[in-house]
């Protein structure tokens, strides 16, 4: 009998348990075990910040050291989502201050985050240690100012993609002299100057520094110094790579990189010079991450660095690389799992560089590790994708984004279908998908018969109707995110599928054909669901229900109602009356 | 916005006027090439299923928040190429009012000149801004300010309208008084 066994024990065995997903199936087995669990849980992932209130998460679990919150959907990269619409972590602060005192990691991503809440952050947690924020806004430098000047045993700070007002490049200088803690700083994303012997000194002092991310505006002459200080580093990130060629900078950077003996991943390199490329040679081998993304170097020079990185796992570059790069990268680098390529030059309408299909189909051939793919490219035809497909029936992600939309197989100028239904036909442990070209319902009958294990789905301009949205919902079992803009989508699939969207974190529609009728039947259908039309325009109370919606959200949430939605953001369905109703 | 011109401008799939949902739709001319959105034309050999085809394209336009590449990304590149501002494209800034909870947008190739902008601004914003003289100094309580490329923060109007446009990465409304004392 479960009560018989020892607290003590269970705990002991829980402590194994890393997985959210394991530790909440063990808390339905019984009550014990859903307490036992409960006390002991340390880290928590909110994959929606609205799913949730964080009263009802302290309640729960009362001694969490680590929290991870997601905000925004995912297309707010792509600004699709307007400004204002929501994601505020503060009240999140507000109520964890109150009930972690001793909380010690805070993860945001796609989040609002003000210099208030990290001022509070900064006072609130006397044990803080990690700090990692992707792609939020709303903070300045003082926000950072703070955090420095007041977490004692920071060990992380890591500002990844995020957008800063940026209103000096004094806080650095505010981590105080007997700070020696930090073992991760991360400040690619910001272009002020922080004092260069503030940092130098702060580098000196961090015995157990093992990633350093520069900003743009380290200049390469500087980066010797720094390295020569932590020759331990384990992931680094240049500046500005480029100033006049001098042959001591040259070599004081090139002997300081071969100093770097435990250096596994590389990034940075803005404005590169390719002459001094040749000093990161020493390390090459030893790299397991290459991020060249910002190095508009042409493919010769490309080809010389990756020809050397036999332990690359993971390269991100530009299409400056082309076809012949990537054949280099394919014989070269023959344990590569990820592999990013992303357009230098998107909004033009020909391509100047040589990347095509062919490149990628050649990595697929050349590496047998590949496992998740982010390519952009100007053509792609089924022979290709078939081709992928066959040859790497392991991929775990694959997003495949042609620049125009619509696009059909170049060669043959037929749609796509066949060539991503071969993807999630061949692909059985595919969890992440992207597809772009032109694309009818076929492809979304092949991806609701084979995608079994399909996560995220990400569409843009395909389908020819709800059929296609009807086929991802109903056979897609382990979908979690969808992601649709701009397909003939709209409500007969939505409304014939309700409780699957129960099933899911999220549903994101814009520009399809979705009524805000059926968003209103929705929203009073599916009490926890929260059915979120965003739609700027004006006199949207007199816009009739059969008409189209700009965007929709759809989540669900034991939480209702979110009570900070702005004026272009309305809850479908749930009050009585006039759902147009501004209140 | 006016609901007339956005109902022409908004993307949609279809035929040109056979969406019958809005009552309001107005004439089946080509989309309005506004700097927001315009509809993505397929290539002019493919018909659709239908048997009838797209007219071909007109310009190479842009589709808001398309290819899905991250703001920043393409910031990084374009910084590289010469001084123009980009092609029908729209130079979208964000404009940050000192009080204000939000950011705002703004489409700088919309206006033609300092006093378009202001009026734009003011509109936006429900507030009266100046631009400063050395004789008069401040005329209104709020002061219009840029971040230039060089991450400079300047007090509009020095350089001619052209020169700010391509170098203006985003824009401030600061209180006056706040100017002063910086």
């Amino acid at each position: 009998m479960a009560y018989s066994f020892p607290e003590e024990v269970l705990e002991h065995v829980f402590s194994f348990l890393a997985s959210q997903k394991d530790r909440n199936a063990v808390s339905l087995v019984c009550k014990t075990w859903y307490e036992m669990e409960r006390w002991c849980r340390k880290r928590i992932f909110v994959g929606n910040c609205y799913a949730v209130n964080p009263r009802i998460m302290i309640r729960r679990f009362p001694e969490v050291k680590s929290v991870e919150l997601k905000g925004k959907p995912h297309f707010a990269d792509f600004n699709l989502v307007p400004e204002g619409w929501g994601g505020c972590v503060y009240p999140w602060i507000v109520e964890i201050a109150r009930g972690y005192p001793w909380l010690e990691e805070i993860r945001l991503k796609r989040m609002v985050v003000t210099d208030e809440s990290l001022e509070l952050i900064s006072k609130s947690f006397k044990n803080f240690k990690v700090l990692i924020l992707s792609s939020c806004e709303g903070f300045s430098t003082d926000g950072l100012a703070a955090i420095a000047a007041n977490c004692r045993n920071l060990r992380v700070l890591d500002l990844r993609e995020c957008e800063v007002e940026e209103l000096s490049g004094h806080w650095l200088s505010h981590f105080p002299d007997s700070f020696t803690s930090l073992e991760s700083l991360n400040m690619a994303c910001l272009s002020y100057e922080v004092s260069f012997s503030a940092l130098e000194r702060l580098v000196s002092r961090s015995s157990n520094l093992k990633t350093l991310r520069l900003n743009r505006n380290v200049p390469i002459e500087k980066l010797s110094i720094l390295l020569q200080r932590a020759p331990q580093l384990v992931d680094f990130g240049t500046g500005a790579y480029s100033s006049e060629i001098r042959s001591d900078t040259y070599s004081s950077l090139a002997e300081a990189f071969s100093g770097c003996k435990k250096l596994k991943s590389l990034s940075g390199f803005w404005d590169v010079v390719p002459a001094y490329l040749p000093a990161v040679y020493s390390v090459c081998s030893q790299l397991t991450s290459l991020n060249l993304s910002y190095a508009t170097t042409q493919s010769p020079d490309l080809s010389k660095i990756l020809g050397q990185c036999h332990n690359l796992q993971r390269l991100v570059v530009l299409d400056y690389i082309e076809d012949t790069g990537l054949d280099t990268v394919a014989m070269s680098c023959k344990d590569l799992r990820e592999l990013v390529v992303f357009p230098s030059d998107p909004f033009v309408a020909d391509a100047n560089v040589l990347l095509t299909e062919q490149g990628l189909v050649s990595v697929s051939e050349g590496c047998s590790k590949l496992q998740s793919v982010l390519y952009f490219c100007r053509q792609m035809s089924n022979s290709a994708l078939i081709s992928i497909s066959k040859n790497r029936p392991n991929l775990t992600c694959f997003r495949c984004c042609i620049l125009e939309p619509r696009a059909p197989d170049y060669l043959t100028f037929e749609p796509l279908d066949i060539g991503f239904g071969s993807i999630v036909e061949n692909c059985k442990q595919l969890t992440r998908l992207s597809m772009s070209g032109l694309l009818t319902d076929r492809v979304f009958e092949y991806i609701g018969t084979h995608a079994k294990k399909l996560d995220m789905l990400s569409i843009a301009f395909a389908g020819d109707s709800d059929l296609g949205l009807h086929h991802v919902l109903s056979g897609c079992e382990s979908l979690r995110k969808l992601e649709i803009r701009d397909c003939p989508f709209g409500d007969k699939a939505l409304l014939a599928n309700t409780s699957k969207l129960e099933t899911m974190r999220s549903l994101w529609m814009s520009s399809c054909s979705v009524s805000f009728g059926a968003c209103k039947l929705l929203g009073q259908k599916m009490p926890r669901l929260n059915v979120e039309v965003i739609d700027e325009r004006e006199n949207l109370d007199s816009i009739p229900e059969d008409a189209h919606v700009e965007k929709v959200y759809i989540y669900r949430t034991v939480s209702g109602q979110r009570p900070d939605m702005p004026d272009f953001v309305r809850t479908m369905g749930k009050d009585k009356d006039e759902v147009y109703n501004l209140s | 916005m006016d609901l007339i011109n956005f109902e022409a401008t908004e993307l949609r799939l279809g035929l040109p006027g056979s969406s019958t949902d809005e009552p309001e739709i107005k004439s089946t001319t080509s989309p309005v090439n506004t700097n927001k959105r315009s509809s993505p034309e397929m290539d002019s050999n493919v018909s659709d299923e239908n048997g009838s085809s797209r007219s071909p394209p007109p310009t190479k336009a842009q589709v808001v928040g398309w290819p899905p590449v991250r703001s920043y990304r393409k910031n990084i590149l374009q910084g590289r190429k010469s001084d123009q501002p980009e092609m029908g494209s729209g130079m979208y800034v964000k404009v940050s009012m000192d009080g204000a909870p939000y950011l705002r947008k703004v489409d700088l190739k919309v206006y033609k000149s300092y006093g378009e902008l202001l009026k734009g601004l003011q509109e936006m914003f429900k507030c009266i801004i100046g631009l400063y003289s050395e004789r008069e100094g401040y005329k209104s309580e709020h002061a219009p300010t840029y971040e230039d490329k060089d991450g400079d923060w300047m007090l509009l109007g020095d350089v001619p309208w052209e020169m700010f446009i391509t170098s203006c990465k985003r824009l401030r409304i600061m209180k006056s008084c706040e100017v002063i004392e910086s």
